[in-house]
């Protein structure tokens, strides 16, 4: 019997979703616990930087249906309208809720919070550019990471700091009834044992081998969906951001062309003046990536190897630089060698964001096909933030809504759980074996023999994922994709550790993950491949149409012999009338 | 490269020890931590330590590298005498390798109430603050918590328990300055103590090593100066 813990609610997770679920909870004194990897602030919210998009109208007039329309169609119409509608709703609300938390938002002269432009807004349903998302220059997730952290100490949430969550507690009727966790500082696992179980674990870009994403996005609680039976939705679409700084993958946030930056290939030409006719550099980040990917392939790349295009900024000025994108300026000089104030940033298509993931409904509510109808809740599991997919981004995310996915699901997710305790005061009882797939999955990282190495197998993964499955997809490269990642898993039990010590031991959790991001990889390959048209950030180069007539629909995976399944976009809003798929053109 | 990186297995019941490694890797362009990734992948899978963003954001991977505290993912490589020694950040306990307790630096920080008290009624929209007002938290509000200045300050090395560090210190002040915030007086009567405060003598060291380029004494400097405000 392993040590065990009991809350109501336990959430896995510490970054914005997480904690912004946590912070509902703890202020309606449930007894939450968040069990985080890292220390909270360490999550990969920190990494957020251009800001959050909300119609507050406080540079031009705005609208959250204008808000509600852009997200739709930079969805390139697969979110589900339902969704988009009650986030764009309740941003302005959720935005205000976080600066009387404290959040350090910067100010425009009459006191208001700052806005800047960014990436596919409009006014008045696609007219000329809007002015909608709030930032703390370009520090707004690190901004709001912290504040949120502070708010959780203020209210008293236990957090667990560095436990990793190793796989979800289901009993034979399908309930989740907690998870095992291992303390890392000790290679203790414990139990623990809850009501309400939340994932909010984030993305899993490190699939690629070019991300901006943390070292510690690996997908976990995708994995241990995957594990549990349920399915994965519209894992076929990545974001693979316009402006990463080749090689090392860091980001250089669209805020940056938001205050007025554009890119630049070799001969000095502003190209997106071509592929965007309107918005620019400001079309979709889909549309903005693809752009770049042509320019490279037909020569027109920067460098030595013409492998990347520039991002001029300089032209606006150092003091706006240094006031409004600060954290860039540092980024860029540490990690490019370049000053934005005096020459232009290189920069490349570098994946970024998951906008599939574990399937939910409005409620956060973790969600299944059901055999006669049209989808079930699991009693007692949540999904918020990047690992969910509920879906508000659809096809391709805009800049701007992550932030604020995390905090309006979160406070959702919250808000749910909170009434699902009252109705269900009663903990069901724990199968005995509960924690025994778990620990099984832990004792297999013992083993002392296997000629395979962990990084090796990732590093592969990685690589086949880039070449494989990048911007621009084709039949013949995803097949023999999956023939490649066949082979990497079929050499995963062969991997064994060296250091298979108890004490923080930092390669058995990097083995753990690799179990995770394998599985994702697969999703990954086996959805892009059964999708044959081109929608959002999907580029197949064979099907290069968008094709409603079949695809109007979300793909769900499920683990079990590849098995793929769909189901219908709702494009019915809750209020509104739906936006009719048209044409997408910037 | 030839680097010299200090060891602790607790498990193993050896003492602390450096241990040498060489490896081959180009320097150029390349970080710290992209040196220690290489030795964990290629050679000795045991060495230990913590990392997330990789880009000087999340805080996580604050260590002594030769004599000075910094994050690895940010150092630069090139310019660094070899053998390059790296050690955890100086005064707290280890756990194993380049990974420390930071309990106590977390606790000092959630002693000054890192957040903000206003017990007025939340307006409909934002609370209004103007540009300049805001412009004080520029330069506190930033900080990672990556430990690497209070675990470079003598009074902290002194008194680890009592003087809350230039960190805590520098966060107790990014709240002190937000217009927004209330509880000024409660924060200065906790403050106004021989050791939380007042046992920060201007060394300066937390200036020097801070990754974010901020500057916690002229932050614990105003505190001072408004405690003897309020006195007189």
């Amino acid at each position: 019997m392993i040590p065990k813990r009991t809350f109501d609610a336990v959430i896995v997770g510490g970054g914005g979703a997480g904690l912004r679920a946590a912070l509902q909870m703890a202020e309606a004194d449930l007894k939450v616990a968040v069990l985080s990897k890292v220390f909270p602030t360490r999550s990969h919210t920190v990494s957020a930087q251009g800001g959050i998009t909300a119609a507050l109208g406080n540079v031009s007039e705005d609208d959250w249906h204008w808000h509600m329309y852009d997200t739709v169609k930079g969805s390139d119409y697969l979110g589900d309208q339902d969704a988009i509608e009650f986030m764009c709703r309740n941003a302005p609300s959720a935005v205000y809720e976080l600066e009387h938390m404290g959040l350090p938002f910067s100010r425009l002269p009459n006191g208001k919070i700052y806005q800047r432009q960014f990436g596919g807004q409009s006014k008045n349903f696609g007219g000329e550019q809007a002015v909608r998302t709030c930032a703390a220059a370009d520090r707004t997730g690190h901004a709001l990471l912290h504040t949120l952290y502070q708010r959780n100490i203020a209210a008293r949430t236990q957090i667990f700091e560095e436990f990793y969550a190793v796989d979800l507690i289901r009993d034979a009727e399908g309930y989740i009834l907690g998870v095992v966790a291992l303390e890392i500082e000790t290679g203790q696992p414990w139990l623990f044992e809850s009501r309400v179980t939340v994932l909010a674990t984030g993305g899993g870009a490190r699939i690629f081998r070019h991300s901006t994403n943390a070292h510690i996005n690996s997908g976990d609680g995708l994995g241990m969906v995957l594990r549990a039976g349920l399915p994965l939705e519209d894992m076929e679409f990545w974001q693979f951001h316009p402006t990463g700084i080749p090689e090392v993958g860091s980001l250089i946030t669209e805020g940056v062309r938001g205050e007025g930056g554009y890119l630049l290939n070799k001969d000095g030409e502003r190209f997106m003046l071509r592929y965007a006719p309107n918005a620019h550099d400001l079309a979709s980040r889909d549309v903005v990536s693809r752009a770049i990917a042509q320019e490279i392939l037909a020569g027109r790349g920067c460098g030595p190897h013409g492998d990347f295009v520039y991002l001029k900024i300089d032209h606006i000025g150092a003091d706006k630089i240094k006031q409004r994108l600060p954290g860039i300026r540092e980024l860029s000089m540490q990690f490019a060698g370049v000053d934005p104030c005096e020459g232009p940033i290189p920069v490349t298509p570098t994946a970024h964001y998951m906008m599939g993931g574990i399937p939910t409904n409005l409620n956060a509510q973790v969600v299944i096909p059901e055999r006669f109808g049209p989808e079930e809740a699991v009693p007692g599991l949540y999904a918020i933030g990047e690992c969910a997919c509920v879906s508000v981004h659809g096809a391709n995310r805009l800049g701007g809504n992550s932030l604020l996915d995390l905090v309006v699901f979160g406070r959702a997710a919250g808000n749910h759980a909170i009434e699902y305790l009252k109705e269900n005061p009663i903990p069901r009882t724990l199968p005995a074996d509960a924690a025994e797939p778990a620990l099984a999955r832990l004792a297999r990282w013992d083993k002392p023999e296997g000629s395979e190495r962990v990084p090796q197998l990732r590093a592969e993964m990685q690589r086949i994922l880039q070449e494989h499955c990048g911007v621009y997809r084709r039949e013949d490269l995803l097949k023999e994709g999956i023939n490649k990642l066949d082979q990497v898993e079929k050499r995963l039990p062969d991997a064994a550790l060296d250091d298979r010590s108890k004490v923080f031991n930092t390669a058995r959790l990097e083995a753990l993950e690799l179990e995770n991001l394998l599985p994702i990889a697969r999703a990954t390959l086996v959805s892009a491949q059964a999708r044959t048209e081109s929608r959002g950030a999907h580029t197949r180069e064979d099907y290069p149409k968008r094709d409603d007539d079949r695809w109007l629909r979300h793909t769900l995976y499920h683990r079990e012999n590849d098995q793929l399944d769909y189901k219908p976009v709702r494009l019915k809003p809750l209020t509104v009338e739906t936006f009719q798929p048209k044409e997408r053109t910037y | 490269m030839k680097f010299r990186i200090y060891r602790y297995d607790p498990e193993s019941g050896a003492k602390p020890h450096m241990q040498n490694y060489e490896i081959d890797f180009d320097p150029k362009g390349k970080k710290v931590l992209d040196a220690l990734i290489a030795i964990k992948e290629t050679q000795d899978e045991s060495l230990s330590f913590r990392r997330s963003c990789r880009e000087g954001v999340c805080g996580s991977d604050g260590f002594n590298v030769n004599g000075l505290n910094c994050l690895a993912c940010v150092t630069a490589l090139e310019g660094l005498k070899e053998p390059i020694e790296i050690r955890p950040l100086p005064r707290l306990a280890v756990i194993r390798d380049l990974i420390v307790d930071m309990g106590q630096f977390y606790q000092h920080y959630k002693a000054v109430k890192p957040y903000l008290i206003n017990l007025d009624p939340e307006p409909e929209s934002e609370r209004l603050q103007s540009p300049e007002d805001r412009a004080e938290l520029d330069g506190l509000y930033e900080c990672i918590l990556c430990g690497c200045c209070t675990t470079s300050c003598p009074s902290f090395w002194w008194n680890p328990d009592k003087f809350l560090g230039p960190a805590a210190l520098l966060q107790a002040y990014r709240f002190i300055a937000d217009t927004r915030d209330q509880a000024t007086d409660e924060r200065l009567d906790y403050l106004e103590d021989p050791y939380r405060l007042f046992r920060c003598h201007g060394i300066m060291s937390c200036v020097e090593v801070c990754p974010k380029g901020l500057n916690p004494t002229q932050a614990i400097g105003k505190i001072k100066t408004l405690l003897v405000k309020r006195s007189i």
